[in-house]
């Protein structure tokens, strides 16, 4: 059967791979006068019309503010606003929605960890403890507290495999060690860490834990109260919602003790000329008018991935992997990075001495989008010992033969830069 | 042509392939190299000014991409014999035209440059191309004369 027939009759769960790709309207689009295959997923994911149509939906027919319309309009934006954050709090298997609140982002998620907690919980001489894999947003807003606060930046070290050396990271534990920050899955990589021990290894020791989910949450199930985590931060965009929405867990006691990150409309109880009261949990932490839209989009595009289902996403992800990386050993020159027996489906190369932009400009000429670059990570980039890496990242509604052109293309890269 | 061929084209890729006044430049510190960070690409310079004032030699150290590459190569080679103010004009008016703070038409007039016009439909390549000029210009007031 030739391969076309095949991807005809691929199925993630009942549905067939193609009938899913007609659910993204962008996917039908050409580059360069070539079918666009975006293979750029771990930078942003594409959206599937179900989540175009409901914040469109959301516009057209019930947009007003939030908490604060005592009209039609207003009471259903607050519903569908407080129904997605329900929708948030089931997806990462929280105990409440209380604990569950709103952000642009991981980015954002992460500062407000970073702002609340550590000007309440660290004081001079103590350790927050991230690792060498780290986005540059689970480590800058790190490096900013520990200067504010007085304390040290310590770093989980990469073992050669790239993953985390966690035996190292025992021998070395620092008792003034008050947080630990880590991704559940590299940007970079894909490791996937193991996050669980980690929270229980940091809990003996009397350390909160911060999960950076970003690359988690697309893949695989998360649940918060199994991992036991103190904090767990991911971003909208990488999960088929839209930009500009994100959340952030956080179990409620420790919420509960912190204050409130930016002040502003409603985060208040009362506010008199002197001083304020704060709103209840997750209002507390959500200054402003909301990104309701976002919300809207985002809890459409939790409803999207139930319907395809988890486990059927993560198998067909699996196999996709599987094939790129048996397809890309193959390629002549080609160096890849990572090796950890868990990984999700992101292939760092090099190929040959072609800078990694020149490799994208010349895939983005075939019409394949990949990443270059150090990809917000240049302490890893650094310690892999190249500066920039091509970062091809896949997503459930990728194919094989999109796989044989990034080879093909590649191919044809190492022939132009000869 | 394409985009991607006004972008590689043959003159840079045939700078990129075999660079000029590339040199192994071990006596310049480290601490003097010009970083991209974006990309890794770090480039030295050794800028050797004659006694007539003028750009004897402009020699580049560093590992980038072909674009980067091909830019440091086009720039030692232009820079030759131009006086010191004149260097300064001539990288701030490139840097200027790639930017798109001045017509990019300026580079037809400035030779071999001019094949870096398609650059500007890549606005995030423009670092890479401005990278050398970037350090020459930084290199340009701490030039040394011979002898001196
Ligand atoms: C592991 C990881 N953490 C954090 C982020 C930052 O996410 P955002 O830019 O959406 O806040 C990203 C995305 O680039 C990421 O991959």
């Amino acid at each position: 059967m030739d391969r076309i027939m095949q991807e005809k009759i691929q199925l993630i769960g009942p549905r067939s791979v193609e009938d899913i790709r007609s659910d993204f309207p962008i996917l039908d689009r050409t580059v360069n006068g070539k079918p666009l295959a975006y293979l750029d997923n771990a930078a942003t994911s594409q959206k599937p019309r179900l989540v175009l149509d409901a914040i469109r939906v959301y516009y057209e027919h019930g947009n007003a503010n939030v908490h604060r319309a005592l009209h039609t309009l207003g009471e259903e934006a607050t519903a569908a606003y407080e129904e997605a954050r329900g929708k948030v709090q089931r997806f990462l298997s929280a105990r409440t929605s209380r604990e569950i609140i709103f952000t642009r982002g991981t980015t954002e998620a992460i500062n407000l960890v970073a702002s609340s907690w550590a000007d309440t919980n660290l004081s001079r001489g103590d350790v927050v403890l991230t690792t060498e894999m780290e986005h540059h947003s689970n480590l800058v807003p790190w490096q900013l507290a520990c200067a504010r606060r007085g304390c040290t930046l310590r770093f989980i070290p990469l073992a050669p495999d790239g993953t985390l050396d966690m035996a190292e990271a025992e021998r070395s534990w620092d008792p003034r060690t008050r947080l630990v920050a880590v991704t559940y899955v590299s940007n970079v990589l894909g490791t996937v860490n193991d996050v669980k021990s980690i929270a229980a290894m940091a809990h003996r020791r009397g350390a909160v834990v911060l999960v950076d989910g970003a690359q988690a949450v697309p893949h695989m199930r998360v649940d918060v109260q199994d991992l036991d985590c103190d904090f767990f931060a991911f971003s909208g965009h990488k999960v088929y919602a839209p930009m500009g929405i994100g959340a952030l867990y956080g179990k409620e006691k420790i919420l509960d003790a912190i204050p409130p990150w930016m002040g502003g409309g409603e985060m208040i109880r009362s506010v008199s000329l002197e001083g304020s009261t704060w709103n209840d949990l997750p209002w507390k932490f959500e200054a402003g008018t909301p990104n309701v839209e976002g919300a809207v989009g985002l809890s459409a595009a939790i409803d999207y991935i139930h319907t395809l289902g988890l486990s059927s996403i993560g198998k067909r992800e699996g196999e996709l992997a599987a094939y790129a990386r048996e397809r890309l050993s193959g390629v002549r020159a080609l160096t890849q990075y990572g090796a950890a027996p868990r990984r999700s489906g992101v292939f760092p190369f090099n190929l040959g001495d072609i800078h990694a932009h020149d490799v994208a400009q010349f895939l983005d000429r075939e019409g394949i989008a990949v990443r270059a670059g150090h990809h917000c990570a240049q302490p890893l980039a650094r310690k892999l010992g190249v500066p920039a890496t091509v970062r091809a990242s896949l997503s459930f509604y990728n194919t094989f033969s999109e796989i044989d052109r990034l080879v093909d293309a590649l191919d044809g890269a190492l022939r132009f830069y000869a | 042509m394409s985009a991607f061929d006004e972008l590689y084209q043959e003159i840079i890729m045939d700078h990129y392939r075999s660079p000029r006044g590339a040199a192994k430049l071990d006596h310049v510190p480290q601490a003097m190299a010009h970083e991209n960070p974006t990309c890794g690409d770090s480039i030295k310079l050794e800028v050797v000014v004659g006694a007539g004032g003028r750009l004897e030699r402009v020699r580049f150290d560093g590992h980038g991409c072909a674009i980067s590459t091909a830019s440091a190569s086009l720039m030692t080679e232009s820079m030759h014999g131009l006086s010191v103010a004149d260097a300064r004009e001539r990288a701030d008016t490139f840097i200027k035209a790639l930017r798109g703070e001045i017509p990019a038409s300026v580079l037809d007039e400035m030779g071999d440059l001019a094949a870096f016009k398609g650059l500007t439909s890549f606005p995030v390549r423009v670092k890479c191309a401005t990278l050398a000029w970037h350090a020459l210009l930084v290199s340009l007031p701490r030039v040394t004369t011979p002898g001196a």
